[in-house]
């Protein structure tokens, strides 16, 4: 009874949710040279991240953002945002929420997903910067993959049913209706699923 | 956020509350007596009176018989009896399987707590008819649709009296004339209305009604399951004659006799607690209303629990609403999805029809008999610090800016 109870999360999280780094305020004026917006108020996460290049060294010297979303997200946004700056655009590129959760000290299970909008979000900003400097053939944009022919189902809809929960064929079929039509699909998908869940749930 | 010395406010009596100080008093007397009820000699007639007692006053204070309460183990305990008597496959003892084989059909809401919910899914999956009746923007029973859903094989009903998320009370009384009048029983969860509004079985017509101890400042563990005598009942818990064969297990007499205290202090405090309580909503209602942009209040406007308040904040999410506000001592729940662990927010909020981001930016300030106007006062100034800085991290305010 007399030790505090613990917080949710790791002090790292805390810190970051509590003590958010690089947020954008809205009354600075931020001339971004690249801009990605990822998620949706709907589903209970959205984030903004803007960039500054050095055009020669092709590095981010700035990385804002804005968070919508619980303080998972926000902390993962705001250390994401520490990551990225020093980087080299295709070093940037390659930050995964994989990074992001190690930088904070580890994220509950559940909250994984909170972790995987903002590593997407930079990309989409550097995306974007390639696009307005007149590189569009450098921007990557993620590519999706129809899986499920029936019922045009892709390979980014699977890996959010695996961040969301799906562990197995039944859930990921409760999540997305994959293969209920003709089910054609089902060992395509369940590669991915294997995939995608020692992507991000595999114990290191 | 600056953080100051800290001071505790806790808003969150929906959840649990804390003990009254005479419950503890009660309680502490009380765990001198070590019999066993069922025991015959002198040590065991000293706890069967406290329990005996505790029924009394249990009883007296829902209108009902002592015969007609049955002590169980928590409110989902009761619920999950009652639910789960159309699972009984018989006894040759049993009067629900007869009752059963006529009447398949159970009727529900949306907004009922995951006890009920669950025990009625697992039902379903069984092969039982289960019809969930919708609710309307204030959270009350839908009730042309229930009298649609109800046919002559319709078993059981249960409708929750008072909803733990938005606080919105339901009309009972008019609800189980409806349902009796089509020969069905009826059940209804009063967890979060016992002790909260005065409540009368007999007037309400309810065949079954399941509550808590430790919602009105009991001790936890403990709950009541009111069964209309002459109410079809097959035990949840069986291998005992303890309760009268309707609930097995050694009975918990400290538990037992907290909850009797429990409702003795609710008798006195009641009624004075629930119009203090309604001036403090009307007051953190104004206060929010007039401090706060975009915000929307949940639940019905007037029949409501009178210390609950649900609202919505655009652009703020729950979750970070309720763990800034923690740092600040003030102790809320959130409907969001995050601080559920699911991904779906509060079933209640979206049985409402309003839109995912309200739910998700969601939350509960439940008052009880502790809390104080310097409380509310304390939470709504810190209430519109936090929303201005979760709405400053948020991405609502660049989104309005350029569209």
């Amino acid at each position: 009874m007399d030790k505090k109870p613990e917080w949710l999360y790791t002090d790292k999280v805390k810190d970051h949710f509590l003590h958010p780094r690089n947020l954008l305020l809205d009354e600075e004026s931020f001339e971004a040279d690249g801009q990605g917006v990822i998620g949706n108020i709907k589903c209970g996460d959205e984030m903004i991240v803007v960039i500054k290049v050095d055009k020669v060294k092709e590095t981010i010297t700035e990385c804002k953002w804005k968070t919508y979303g619980c303080a998972s997200a926000i902390a993962s946004t705001s250390v994401l945002s520490e990551l990225a700056v020093g980087k080299t655009l295709s070093q940037a590129y390659q930050l995964s929420s994989h990074d992001i959760a190690k930088a904070l000290g580890g994220l509950p299970e559940h909250k994984i997903h909170c972790s995987v909008l903002g590593d997407k979000a930079l990309r989409a900003a550097i995306d974007d910067y390639y696009v307005r400097s007149g590189m569009p053939d450098k921007a990557k944009q993620e590519k999706e993959h129809i899986i499920c022919q029936c019922l045009g189902i892709t390979d980014r809809e699977i890996e959010n049913a695996v961040l969301e929960g799906a562990r197995n064929y039944y859930q990921l079929q409760e999540r997305t209706k994959i293969g209920t039509v003709c089910g054609k699909c089902k060992d395509k998908s369940l590669r991915l699923l294997e995939e995608y869940k020692s992507k991000y749930f595999k114990k290191a | 956020m600056k953080q100051e010395k800290k001071r505790r406010v806790y808003l969150d009596h929906n959840a649990t509350t804390p003990l009254h100080p005479e419950v503890k008093k009660a309680l502490r007397e009380a765990m001198e007596v070590f019999g066993n009820p069922s025991s015959l000699h002198e040590f065991g007639r000293q706890a069967r009176a406290l329990v005996e007692k505790s029924r009394e006053t249990v009883a007296s204070f829902i209108g009902a018989c002592p015969g007609e309460i049955v002590f169980v183990g928590s409110g989902s305990e009761a619920n999950n009896a009652v639910i789960n008597l159309f699972s009984c496959q018989g006894f040759p003892s049993c009067e629900v399987p007869t009752m059963k084989a006529h009447r398949k059909e159970i009727v529900t809401t949306k907004i009922e707590h995951p006890c009920v919910l669950e025990s009625a899914a697992c039902l379903q999956e069984k092969g039982t008819t289960v019809k969930y009746i919708g609710v309307d923007k204030y959270g009350k029973v839908d009730i042309p649709q229930l009298e649609k859903a109800l046919t002559d094989n319709t078993g059981l009903v249960s409708v929750m009296f008072a909803n733990n998320e938005i606080g919105t009370i339901q009309d009972i009384k008019e609800i189980s004339k409806i349902v009796r009048g089509r020969g069905a029983l009826f059940h209804t969860d009063a967890v979060q209305a016992v002790g909260k509004i005065p409540i009368d079985v007999e007037e309400l017509g309810v065949d079954y009604l399941s509550f808590s101890a430790h919602k009105i400042y009991g001790p936890k563990g403990v709950g009541a399951l009111y069964i209309r005598s002459g109410a079809p009942f097959c035990p949840f818990i069986r291998g005992g004659h303890q309760e009268k064969g309707r609930r097995a297990g050694t009975e918990n007499t400290l538990g037992i006799f907290g909850l009797g205290k429990a409702v003795e202090m609710r008798k006195k405090e009641m009624a004075g607690e629930s119009r203090r309580l309604s001036m403090f909503k009307k007051h953190l209602k104004n206060c929010i209303e007039k401090n706060i942009p975009n915000i929307q209040f949940n639940g019905h406007p007037i029949d409501s629990l009178p210390g609950t308040l649900n609202l919505s904040f655009g652009g703020a999410e729950g979750e970070a609403i309720l763990l800034y506000l923690d740092t600040q001592g003030i102790c809320v729940s959130t409907g969001s999805a995050c601080a559920s662990g699911s991904l779906d927010p509060s079933h209640v909020l979206m049985a409402t029809g309003i839109p995912q981001e309200r739910a998700h930016g969601s939350i509960r300030i439940s008052m009880g008999r502790d809390t104080t106007k310097q409380d509310i006062d304390y939470a709504a100034e810190k209430l519109i610090q936090v929303i201005k800085r979760v709405r400053q991290i948020s991405t609502i305010s660049t989104k309005a800016k350029h569209g």
